[in-house]
């Protein structure tokens, strides 16, 4: 393993950062300079005591072999998508379609950085940076810096067909960083699709923003790939009446953190964040840490954070989930749900959950528990002739099912449905 | 049908026995009822035929149409026609009780090398049978048991009969918590999965239920054993005295 420091706390210079236009370049520039202020996270951090930061910021990442799929299509396949193929961070105009859409504005992030004016800049790093207090997220500042490309949407209708991106992972040493941003003007819809582990070592960054009354899906599932690691930071503004939700599948994965950032500010808006994490050490290490952080501040507005583990031979699962209610958002609904599913006395599950209210007028709370399957439950299945393995997995399914109904497409849905059955399939016994 | 032979069960956590040596044999094509005090083993006598964990076989055995019971995983049980209707059915949030039954009926056929049925074909036969029990279409979407109230639980539980179409049943108080009409309801889906090759057993703590579906036997349990058989006749001195006289003249305990 490789623990030399990358170039930071010091100032990473320009030179170091991608060539960009006028906006980015000041873009970068400022995010150099917050990470240089930060520093980089170091096992001594609260925010990162359970998730080693080592192997997120070595200079060059550990191999990952390349994950063999052996032909299985991928996830998504059979829906009808805009697909924007990038390889080991790379992008892929072969494999992607052209890059427009009905109600749609699109490009890449390349691109868009090279010009002196752009739209992204009213975002891009600007959601990031307001997500930097009151906890710092040192790898997000980095990936604002350093990002290489990634997509710009600007949302400004309803978009008939999802956007998909498609991360494919085929260099075992692979570093990938990626940084995309969505805007969806007033009274837009979009549903953005993710796939596969993009690199032996991701960054990725999403910044969205969300319009009065627009509604942005999300439901992203991670690459198979068994040494993969990844951080990865969702920065969301959500506005007057708007809608975001996201659902996010991983099985497998040396380390994943994934963090969600979630600022409400206009009234009777919705937010829900949501995961599904398998991990059986036994075909690999896995360590998956959820990380979300909701901020009310507007009236009458709703979150959800639903996120639901299964581990067993050693997995570890970590969940630090906060939701801040600032003073005057009355009527807050926020609630909070982690639940670790432990296949054996081996996995570990750890849990802070925490709540902070300033407003009197809100029902907020959170539930964290831990526990095996229910045995009158298998017991009562089996009795009914189904054998132990089948009613596990239905068992499984069951204890994810409160997750995967944060997803609002059907066909979406019952696709992850039967990825995660799959996945259960292969990791019996 | 069913053997039991000198059972002897104490719980496999503590030095505590259940069953004492029960005695019983449930020829083909019969209806036998099991009465008996609280506390008595109906109950866990059940259990153990259907193989729940907990439970040390110290002495004795049971067996299906010749096959040694105790040896066979639940799943292998249901598969060979063994039913127990529990006392208590479980609830099991997540699981819809349509998906539940499909893999059910699935499962036991791929044991029995059967093939399985087409989902079409499942469905008609569901439909059918749960309006026979006025069970409608909202409970069969429903994850199992979840919210359902004693009665509806109870009918549930016959439905799962119907549609397993098992040679053994095992009734556990399947009329508590069952109003008249439900009684009836569900007394008709035995009656008409009554035949010569089905058995039942059925635990009950009231004629009531005997009135409807006529039994063949009546058993009285005490204390871990069979302590009395007789004809349905038995069943209405029970209603009318209680215990208190058969266990008497048994020299039990009670
Ligand atoms: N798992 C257990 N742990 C402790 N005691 C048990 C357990 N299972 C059964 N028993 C005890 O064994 C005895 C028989 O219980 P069982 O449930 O079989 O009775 P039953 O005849 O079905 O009673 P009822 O008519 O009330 O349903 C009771 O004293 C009960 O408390
Ligand atoms: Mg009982």
């Amino acid at each position: 393993m490789n623990t030399a420091p990358k170039k930071a706390p010091a100032l990473i210079s320009a030179d170091a950062r991608p060539v960009s236009g006028a906006w980015a370049a000041e873009a970068r520039a400022d995010a150099a300079a917050r990470l240089a202020d930060m520093g980089l996270p170091t096992r001594r951090d609260e925010y990162w005591k359970w998730t080693r930061p080592d192997s997120l910021i070595s200079a060059t990442p550990d191999m990952a072999e390349v994950f063999d799929y052996e032909g299985e299509s991928l996830v998504f396949h059979a829906i009808d998508r805009l697909k924007i193929v990038f390889v080991d961070g790379v992008f892929d105009a072969d494999a992607s379609d052209e890059l427009d859409g009905e109600g749609l504005e699109i490009e890449r992030l390349a691109s868009a950085a090279g010009k002196d004016i752009h739209w992204a800049k009213d975002l891009y790093g600007v959601l990031e940076t307001k997500g930097q207090t009151p906890v710092v997220r040192p790898l997000a500042a980095h990936n604002t810096a350093m990002a290489t490309d990634g997509v710009v949407i600007r949302v400004t209708g309803k978009v008939s067909r999802p956007v998909s991106l498609i991360y494919q992972h085929k260099d075992a040493n692979s570093d990938a960083i990626l940084h995309n941003v969505v805007r969806l003007e007033e009274g837009a819809k979009l549903t953005l699709l993710e796939n596969g582990a993009a690199a032996a070592r991701l960054s990725k960054v999403t910044e969205v923003d969300i319009g009065p009354g627009a509604e942005f899906h999300h439901v992203r599932a991670q690459g198979r790939d068994h040494d993969r690691q990844a951080v990865t930071h969702m920065f969301t503004r959500v506005d007057t009446g708007a809608v975001f939700k996201s659902f996010t599948m991983t099985v497998n994965g040396k380390l994943t953190r994934n963090e969600c950032i979630i600022d409400i500010v206009g009234d009777d808006a919705i937010a829900h964040v949501a995961g599904a994490a398998l991990g059986d050490g036994a075909a690999g290490d896995f360590h998956h840490d959820d990380t979300v952080f909701v901020t009310h501040d507007a009236v009458s507005c709703e979150s959800r954070q639903v996120f639901k583990k299964v581990l067993k031979n050693g997995a570890k699962g970590v969940f630090q989930g906060k939701i801040l209610v600032k003073p005057g958002a009355q009527k807050t609904d926020g609630y909070q749900k982690s639940q670790s599913l432990l296949l054996d006395d081996d996995a570990q599950f750890l849990a802070k959950p925490e709540l902070e209210i300033y407003a009197d007028d809100v029902a907020c709370s959170h539930g964290s528990t831990s526990g095996a399957i229910d045995e009158e439950a298998l017991f009562y299945l089996r009795s009914r002739g189904v054998p132990t393995h089948i009613a596990t997995d239905l068992l499984v399914l069951a204890f994810l099912a409160d997750a995967i109904e944060e997803i609002e497409d059907e066909a979406v849905a019952a696709e992850i449905i039967d990825r995660l059955d799959a996945w259960l399939a292969r990791r019996r016994g | 049908m069913l053997k039991i032979n000198n059972l002897h069960v104490k719980l496999e956590e503590e030095d505590k026995r259940i069953l004492k040596g029960v005695d019983l044999e449930v020829p083909a094509g019969s209806v036998h009822a099991i009465m008996g005090p609280n506390g008595s083993g109906k109950s866990t006598l059940s259990y153990v035929l259907s193989g729940r964990d907990g439970y040390e076989v110290t002495e004795g055995g049971a067996t299906l149409d010749g096959e040694d019971l105790l040896d066979m995983d639940p799943e292998e049980r249901a598969a060979a026609g063994l039913f127990l209707a529990f006392q208590y059915p479980v609830e099991i949030p997540g699981v819809g009780n349509m998906t539940f039954l499909r893999t059910a009926v699935n499962a036991q056929r791929k044991a029995r090398g059967e093939e399985e049925m087409s989902a079409a074909d499942f469905l008609k036969f569901i439909r059918a049978k749960a309006k026979e029990l006025k069970i409608d279409a909202d409970m069969l979407k429903r994850p199992v048991n979840v919210g359902f109230s004693g009665g509806e639980k109870k009918r549930n539980e016959i439905l799962q009969m119907a549609m397993l179409e098992p040679k053994m049943c095992i009734l556990d108080e399947t009329d508590s918590g069952l109003d008249v009409d439900a009684m009836k309801l569900v007394s008709e889906g035995v009656n008409a999965l009554r035949n010569a090759g089905r058995s039942f057993l059925v635990i009950t703590h009231y004629q009531r239920l005997l009135d409807h579906i006529k039994p063949d036997v009546v058993h009285i349990m005490a204390d871990g054993r069979i302590v009395k058989s007789g004809g349905p006749e038995l069943a209405l001195e029970v209603e009318n005295n209680g215990y208190a006289d058969i266990l008497a003249e048994m020299e039990v305990e009670a």
